[in-house]
This record gives C-alpha cells, structure tokens and sequence, in this order.
C-alpha cells in the first residue's frame, strides 16, 4: 500500500533555532498516527508542513503523492485541517459558517449531518462569539472534516474539551479511521495517542525520540524496572556512596530513582550498602514503570535543554505555546517564510 | 458559474458579518450622514438663484461627504477587518480550504464596495429628498464612474494597509491618521478656497493623494456649474496611478498567518 504521507529527512529552522531535526515517517491510508510529546518538540511545525502552511527547511515530504509546498487546488479539496491557532468568523451563526465553509468543497457532507455530529444541535442558530472555547472547538472539527476529506490533520483536537466530551471525540476520531479515513494527529496527551492512534511518534527536541503501536511502546519500557527511594538528610552525596549504582541513579535532591534492568540484583545492592551502614531508606518502592512513565522519560531529559537554547536564542518564534493558549507564537520569524506559493 | 457562485456566497457573507458589528455599521452609514445633518444645521442651506437654476449649498456639501462616506466604508472597513480577520486566524483557516485565496479577497472588497454604495445612495438621497439637491440625469453616468473608481481605490488600500498592519489598533491609526486629515485638504469636509487663502502646500498635498481626485470627480458630476458628461478623465488616470501602487504593495506584502505574538499576549487564550 502506498504511503498517504511520506517525510524523510525533515528539517525546519526558525532563525538559528532548529525546530524539527531529522524527521523521517510514513503513514499509510486509513491509518491514525499520533505525534506525541510536550509543548516545543516540533509536532504543530511538522503538521503546518504537512498541510502547506509553512515552508520546510531541508528534506522531503509528499502528501497524497505530491508535494505540499506547491500543491494544487484538488490538494486541499481532499485534506481537513484542524488547528489549534485558526478562527471562525465570530458574527456568524453555528449553521451559517459550517455552510459557508462547506461550498467551497466539491463533494461536502451535508450541514446538519456536521451540526450533529459536533453535537451543536441546540447552538446551531447562535453565534460562533457565544459559544464556550470547547464548543467552539467543535465547530472547528466540523470545519475541518465538512469537505469529507481523506486525510485529516488534528493538531491537539481536544484540548480544552471536558473528559466526556473528549471521549465522544475519541469515537468519531475512531470513526473517521474505521471509515477508511486517514488521521493524523498531534496531542499531549498520553491518554488521547494510546487510545486512539495504531502508532504513536514521540517527539523530543525535534527529534522522534520513540516510534511504534503504543502496546510496543509499552512491551519496551516494560523491560526496566525503577528502584525509588529517599537518603536521610545526614548522608553524604549518592555518587561517594553508591559506586555501582552512580552512574544509573537520577534524581533531585534526596530523592533518587534507579532505572534498572536487573532489579533484583541491584535492589540486593542497594539495601545492603544501606543495611552496613545503618541507613533507613525511606519511600522505597520497586515499579514498572507505566508507559506514562516511559513518554516522560523519553523526553524529560529534554525539558532543560529546550529551555537553556530558548535562552540563548531568543527563540520566541519557536516557542509553541502551551495546549491551553494557541500555536501563533509560533509562527514564523521571517515573515515571508510563512507563506505558501499558489 | 462555481466561481461566480462562490464570490457571491463570499460576499453574502461579509455583509451579513458587516450588518452583525453595530459599531462599525454605525460609523460607516450614520456617521456620515450625521456630519451632513450637522453642517446645514451649523452652516445653513441657503439657496441662491444661478444661470443654471436655484441651488442650495448642499449641492455641495454632499457629494464630499458622499465621497468621505464611500472612502470609510472601503479603505477604513477593509483595512481594520482584514487585519481582524487575520489575527483571528481566520485567513489562515481559508487557506487551508480549496478557496482561492482571491474569491475570498474578492468577497471582502465587493461587500466593502456594495456598503460604500449604500451609503453614498444614502448621503445623496437625503441631500435630494431633506435639503434640495439635484441630480441631473445626464451627469448620472458620471457619478457612477467616479464612484466605482473612488471605492475601487480605497478599496485596494484598504488591502494595502492590511498588509501594513500587524495588529488591528495599528491599522486602526493607519486608516485615522490618514483618511481624516487628508479629508481636510481634499475639498470633503471644507472647500479649501472658501476659508480664504489656503497655504499653498496644503494644496499640493491634497493634489498628490487620491481623495481629492475623488471628491473633484464626484463632485463635477454633481455640480450645477458643469457641463454634461462632465466625466474627469485628469483626475481617474490620478487615482489609477493610486490604485496600481495599493495593488502592487498588497500583492507584495500581503500575509494570510497571524504574525508573531509574544506569549504574553495571547489573544486567544480564552478559546483553548
């Protein structure tokens, strides 16, 4: 089967900072992919890529067979975009703007099939302005699925829902991709890519620091166990005390974290040194860690970094603000980058 | 016929966003209209005998308020709504659609025209049915050449500023500190000769920007004093050179992504 979206070697630059480092995926139709990873990994820049709305640095990438920088017309006739940093025309009606944006799709759904579906039956004569934000964001979805697309991006699609509603959007997300639609789509959420997406990339400084079903994802970092514990105020440093555990043992302050894939050996080292010395570890526990865990420590020993080289650069136009505000601090630092050619 | 189809649906559209705005709504028709009230009230609407027939000053005074009407209800509306329109993110979603960027440029500039219309007919209807003004219908074809010129300028920079602008307070001052005092130079507001002597420079001024070519071509059309057709062939080629430059600038400058906003100012917060 051919591949709906293929990207090798994606790079993106903002000034001197490098948003996206080598990004290389495939995802193939009626597939739901997932890019997963906190707030600046580069998964809206990706996405805009993707969907034609900015210019790509270096590398190649092909959407439905052509590329998105120059795409024609028909291109954005079979995609549906839904991003976090677009609006709706606030004075128009719920029905009224899922109409206008409808028209200028060749094969549209009908509007009160997108009205329902977005669960606005009882809003679709009031205003986009009198909507709350997760409403709003359900327009959004209309908006973007109303062209009955083939591909469909969904960059963080249900940030601001409340749990139920995000679990109603889950299904018609599942939906989409049983009907043989293909999704991809950009979440923080752990949750949101687990249960949704057949594969998951997790991005870490630009970078896809993992990659797999999330089960696999799982089955991996089930093979390590942590050893957690707390040393006493009156002990000396953990380096000067635990030689064959230094170099594994993470952590801030007293409180320490062995990611080990021999637990009982190293906890047999552990409690002894301890023991000889009369020290009472507190908080000890031995766990697998949960695949929440395995995410964070994919990309946590990022989020000190990412910060430092926002520093130096003055990477504000890198930043991508957090889930609950939007993507425009990202936008492009050049401001002709940011435009497509027709 | 889609295309068609599809500039008129845009169009609608912006209308229907347009009446939806009260404020803008009410600057746009009443605003003017109001300062034609205002200026018979404080100037009076005498009315003299001429070899062409009884005139009131309002014969004058209404075609530069109509002009002054027609500007702010393209120049003004467009420049300010763009940059809206822009910051909200909304251009950005119509580019990710199969629109053709120019059907929706296109909606934009024809509902802007389609207001200025309203208003200009407003401003003259009331000058003939309140104050005594006429309209000769020789001169008629004149007056609608003159206008679809003067919007077709405004209009156009009314893009150009947009694509100036970053934000909607700075093509809010842009659109202000232009259109206002050139209103003041242009014969709109004031005829210049009436108040005496005007310095020369406020002349070459008011000759070098459009609104005057505007208002002289309106105006002519309008006048009791000239002579059937009475089209300004002078003062269109001034407001082509105009709307050629708006266009070049537009069609250099204009972006479709909000530009850059410092996390601390995240407008759209609300909506996450």
């Amino acid at each position: 089967m051919s591949a709906v979206i293929a990207v090798d070697g994606l790079v993106k630059d903002y000034g001197a900072v490098r948003a996206v480092d080598g990004v290389s995926f495939e995802v193939a139709e009626g597939e739901v992919v997932a890019l997963l990873g906190p707030n600046g990994a580069g998964k809206s820049t990706i996405v805009e890529i993707l969907e034609g709305h900015r210019r790509r640095s270096a590398g190649s990438v092909e959407v439905l067979g052509v590329d998105p920088g120059s795409a024609p017309r028909w291109f954005r006739d079979r995609i549906g975009i839904v991003l976090q940093s677009s609006g709706i025309d606030p004075e128009l009606t719920v029905r009224e703007v899922i109409d206008l944006y409808r028209r200028v799709y060749r094969r549209p759904r009908p509007t009160d099939e997108m009205i329902e579906m977005a669960e606005l039956t009882e809003k679709a004569s009031a205003r986009v302005t009198s909507l709350s934000g997760g409403q709003q964001r359900r327009v959004d979805l209309a908006l973007g699925l109303v062209g009955d697309p083939e591909l469909i991006f969904l960059d963080e699609p249900t940030t601001g829902f409340d749990p139920a509603a995000r679990r109603r959007s889950w299904d018609l997300i599942r939906n989409l991709a049983d009907r043989g639609r293909t999704v991809l789509l950009t979440t923080h959420y752990l949750e949101e890519a687990e249960h949704l997406a057949d594969r998951v990339a997790v991005l870490a400084r630009g970078r896809i620091a993992a990659e797999g079903a999330p089960a696999q994802l799982r089955a991996d970092a089930s093979g390590t166990t942590l050893i957690r514990f707390r040393l006493p105020e009156e002990t000396g440093t953990v380096e000067s005390l635990l030689s064959p555990l230094a170099g594994r043992t993470k952590g801030r302050g007293r409180h320490l974290e062995v990611a080990t894939e021999t637990p009982t050996a190293d906890l047999a080292h552990l409690t002894g040194w301890a023991l000889h010395r009369g020290i009472e570890l507190a908080e000890l526990t031995v766990a697998s860690p949960t695949l929440e865990e395995a995410y964070l420590a994919l990309v946590s020993d990022d989020g000190d970094e990412i910060k430092a080289g926002f520093g130096e650069t003055g990477g504000e136009a890198e930043t991508e603000a957090d889930g609950e505000t939007n993507d425009e601090a990202e936008t492009e630092a050049d401001g002709a980058g940011g435009e497509r050619s027709e | 016929m889609r295309t068609l189809g599809l500039v008129l649906s845009q169009i609608r559209s912006q209308n229907r966003i347009f009446w939806r705005v009260p404020i803008g709504a009410f600057f746009t028709l009443v605003f003017p209209v109001m300062l034609l009230v205002l200026f018979v009230a404080l100037f009076g609407n005498e009315s003299f005998d001429t070899p062409y027939g009884e005139v009131t000053t309002s014969q004058f005074y209404t075609p530069g308020l109509a002009v002054f009407a027609a500007a702010s209800a393209t120049y003004t509306n467009i420049g300010i709504n763009l940059t809206v329109r822009r910051e909200l993110g909304i251009l950005k979603r119509v580019r990710g659609t199969p629109l053709p960027p120019w059907i929706y440029l296109a909606g934009v500039v024809g509902s802007a025209v389609w207001i200025a219309l309203v208003s200009t007919a407003a401003m003259v209807g009331l000058g003939v049915l309140a104050y005594g003004v006429n309209i000769e219908a020789a001169k008629l074809p004149a007056m609608v050449v003159a206008f679809v010129a003067g919007s077709a300028v405004f209009a156009t920079a009314g893009v150009a500023v947009s694509a100036l602008a970053r934000t909607m307070g700075a093509a809010q001052s842009m659109t202000n500190a232009t259109l206002i005092p050139l209103g003041f130079v242009s014969n709109v507001f004031i005829s210049l000769g009436s108040t005496g002597d005007p310095p020369r420079w406020l002349e070459v001024i008011g000759d070098f920007f459009p609104l005057k070519h505007f208002a002289s071509a309106f105006g002519e059309a309008m006048s009791p004093f000239s002579a059937a057709p009475a089209f300004e062939w002078g003062h269109m080629a001034v407001m082509g050179a105009w709307l050629a430059a708006a266009a070049l600038v537009a069609a250099r400058r204009f972006r479709w992504a909000p530009a850059p906003v410092s996390p601390r100012r995240s407008r759209r917060a609300d909506l996450g």
